[in-house]
């Protein structure tokens, strides 16, 4: 019983024809065309191209919606193990097609997809949202381009977990994956440093990325009038952490209550973070949430009032996803509290 | 300034009445040690009691939790001794002959006082992401005394005190041996360097050095490196322990002293020194959590850079999160003083890889090499021994409520295993 798979080509490989048969309309045939032959060799029968969809890469670009439409209905039919696209090399068009082709049938049939083209083809700003095989620039890429998809989509089909992106072969899609190069860090470290200072290419192992920033609102006019709530990512709970907060990479946050708590000692608090020295903060937690400050200054009414409530959480090694995810949750509590303010203590 | 090192390999390490070194074993008497270590007076105060134990490469052995992994080394010519103003007196070291007992490490072990780490697998799957799982280990477990509690800051000390002192009274044992490889190390002045080496690009190691509080430190000749301006090191002064760890969170990219004494980024750099690069010195630099002390010791650092005249800079870091702050400020800092820079770290990309891995980031950070993913979990099996103690495992960094299953396997993220993501550039560990 081997795996089925429908693939997607243009008129081109389908030896149509090339620039002057672009407009064709979709056709459903059976097995393999064209460089489909590589795929199902490469997979020695435990898979194989059940049908193969040829679309000209014009009539896909002017009626994106008919052919979507009509090759899904094809795929639907079928219900294969997989759906593969091009690979489409440095073909802008049919790029464009196969990464636009493939993120359709993985989103609205939930069938897995994997296509290949060359880096700067336009259809690769979808890489985060498809998995692109890194191919060359022209079909000449084909010996190696075939192989390397056949295997990923192998290890898809048989559910078996996919590589680092450099191993597999894919473009980096944002989601990190550990693997272990042939030779050590310090060593790539030196040879890449070399590479820059002569001008010689070379390839970063991460990718910065760019931060969001988030705009503050609009100051409060008056303090003396306002609720306000202490939240922090250094850690402080009940002594004990009842809730186990992880001392690194949090899995969740706490909710506690603080109403006739005027200030934190070493009896009845502590911190659960790992990132920095405890002595401190478990001796007096108020040096991380400044609960007896901002009771005095209720007191003496500089603020109106201490929300009853504070949400904690460790911030050591916590992923940002996760940062804000918390984030997110509470400060739905908050307003519906009716909190105006919210101090936010790190370490 | 020239430093030799004369490598004797060990391959066996046993319990015995007699302390020497003989045919590439080491014979040593674990009450010996034991007194040793109590001469100093901080461990007699503080510690109740060390048992000793060897861990072999393969064994289904489990030690925990890690404090710090050791090399024995011993200075046999020229001026200084190892661990120079912390068990040796603070004479400049670097220079002259020293043997290393290569193929084994001292490892202290036991309840330390904050969120204990890590763990050291001997084989199965943990084993691939420690370089400690390849060496010969005599571990030495500390008991704390009555009321340490009150006394963190002078528990870690003792303990850190000696594990040195055991590695240098091991190391004292190989003064005699014959070595069974040596090879030579040398930095020239700047002159010098210029002369001998006038078409290879100048570059020097910027080596950042953690230095956030209790657990989180590092001393330089004894020198708490918060304490300390961004300055210059010879590499051949990190050979002879010029650089001792006292930091033990997190494990994964934390660096032993094991790692001081072996910096990869040294040894890869002295590879290709003369060659592709003349490799001019050493800038350290430290990692403090006030905003001042960042934007010092990074001004520093490019300050130094530039009037060193380099052409480029290989950063390393060490921690993550609040430190990735320190890291771009000095890449960005020694980059517009148009100094290249390649930066090594690691990264906290979430348990499914999603998140942003660096805390902050900036795009002239443009080459960086990665020790991995921390967040990445990982499954270890039961080991049939334990050397230290299961009891801390769900709270150490990286470990949560329930890492620690009742049949005895542990679920945890890469960051419990000492050394696994670390940002030296010592493992083949990496992500894209």
């Amino acid at each position: 019983m081997s795996y089925k798979v429908v693939h997607y080509i243009n008129q081109f490989f389908a030896n149509i024809g090339g620039e002057e048969m672009a407009h064709v309309a979709p056709e459903l045939r059976d097995g393999f065309v064209g460089p489909g032959m590589a795929l199902n060799t490469a997979w020695k029968g435990e898979a194989e191209i059940v049908k193969t969809i040829v679309c000209g890469d014009s009539y896909f670009a002017e009626h994106e919606a008919d052919a979507k439409k009509q090759v899904l209905d094809w795929v639907k039919a079928e219900k294969p193990d997989m759906f593969i696209a091009g690979p489409a090399f440095n073909a802008g068009r049919y790029g464009y097609a196969c990464a636009t082709i493939a993120n359709a049938v993985q989103e609205e049939l939930g069938i897995p997809v994997l296509t290949g083209m060359y880096e700067e083809n336009p259809g690769a700003d979808l890489k985060n949202k498809v998995l692109i095989v890194a191919t060359a620039n022209s079909a000449a890429g084909m010996r190696k381009a075939a192989p390397t998809m056949a295997k990923l989509a192998l290890k898809l089909m048989k559910g078996e977990k996919i590589g680092a992106s450099a191993e597999e072969g894919y473009m980096p899609n944002g989601i990190r994956r550990n693997f272990f190069e042939k030779e050590v860090g310090a060593k790539r470290a030196v040879d890449m440093l070399v590479a820059k200072l002569s001008d010689k290419p070379y390839t970063t192992e991460y990718p910065m990325p760019s931060f969001d920033r988030v705009a503050p609102n609009k100051a409060i006019k008056d303090l003396s009038k306002a609720t306000i709530a202490l939240c922090t990512s250094g850690g402080i709970v009940p002594k004990g952490n009842p809730d186990h907060i992880e001392s690194s990479s949090a899995s969740h946050y706490g909710e506690y209550c603080i109403a006739g708590v005027d200030d934190l000692t070493a009896e009845t608090y502590e911190t659960a973070h790992g990132g920095y020295d405890p002595v401190y903060a478990n001796a007096d937690a108020d040096r991380v949430l400044p609960v007896d400050v901002l009771r005095e200054m209720e007191k003496e009414g500089k603020i109106g009032k201490l929300h009853d409530f504070f949400y904690t959480t460790v911030g050591n090694g916590t992923s940002v996803a996760n940062a804000k995810g918390f984030a997110a949750e509470y400060a739905q509590k908050l307003l519906k509290a009716g909190v105006h303010a919210v101090i936010m203590t790190s370490t | 300034m020239k430093l030799e090192l004369g490598y004797i390999q060990i391959k066996d390490i046993q319990f015995s009445k007699e302390c020497k070194v003989e045919n590439g074993t080491l014979y040593v008497d674990p009450d010996a040690v034991k007194a040793y270590l109590y001469e100093d007076d901080d461990v007699k105060a503080w510690v109740k009691d060390f048992s000793f134990d060897i861990a072999k490469p393969g064994e289904s052995v489990r030690i925990t939790p890690v404090k710090d992994v050791i090399e024995p080394r011993v200075k046999v010519e020229g001026p200084g001794g190892v661990f120079p103003g912390v068990i040796s007196k603070v004479e400049t070291v670097g220079s002259g002959k020293t043997h290393v007992l290569r193929g084994m490490a001292v490892v202290t072990a036991g309840k330390i006082v904050g969120f204990q780490e890590g763990i050291i697998d001997m084989s199965g799957p943990g084993a691939d992401y420690t370089p400690f799982s390849k060496l010969l280990n005599l571990v030495v477990v500390a008991e704390p005394a009555e009321g340490y509690q009150d006394h963190k800051h002078e528990y870690e000390h003792a303990v850190r005190i000696a594990g040195l002192r055991a590695a240098t009274y091991i190391g004292e044992l190989g003064r005699e041996v014959t070595p069974d490889e040596t090879a030579e190390f040398e930095t020239y002045g700047i002159k010098e360097g210029m002369e001998k080496m006038p078409n290879l690009p100048r570059v020097a190691y910027v080596h950042m050095l953690q230095s956030q509080g209790l657990l989180h430190d590092t001393y330089v000749y004894g020198v708490d490196a918060k304490r300390s301006l961004t300055t210059i090191l010879l590499p051949t002064e990190t050979m002879d322990g010029a650089i001792i760890s006292g930091n033990c969170v997190s494990a994964c990219d934390k660096n032993t002293t094991y790692h001081h004494l072996n910096n990869p980024v040294v040894a890869n750099l002295f590879a290709a020194h003369g060659k592709t690069l003349n490799y001019v010195c050493n800038i350290i630099t430290n990692e403090n959590v006030y905003l001042a002390d960042k934007q010092r010791s990074s001004d520093w650092t490019a300050k130094l850079c530039r009037l060193l005249d380099l052409d480029g800079a290989l950063v390393s870091q060490e921690g993550f999160g609040n430190p990735d702050t320190d890291l771009i400020m000095n890449c960005k800092k020694i980059e517009l003083q148009g100094v290249k820079t390649v930066i090594i770290t690691d990264e906290y990309a979430g348990q499914d890889g999603k998140s942003q891995s660096l805390a902050d980031a900036d795009p002239l950070a443009d080459a960086v090499v990665t020790g991995g993913n921390a967040n990445e979990v990982i499954v270890l099996p039961k080991m049939d021994k334990v050397i230290g103690t299961l009891d801390y495992v769900d709270v150490i960094a990286g470990g949560h409520a329930g890492s620690l299953r009742p049949d005895g396997t542990i679920e945890a993220e890469l960051q419990v295993i000492t050394g696994a993501t670390n940002e030296m550039g010592f493992n083949r560990l990496s992500a894209r």
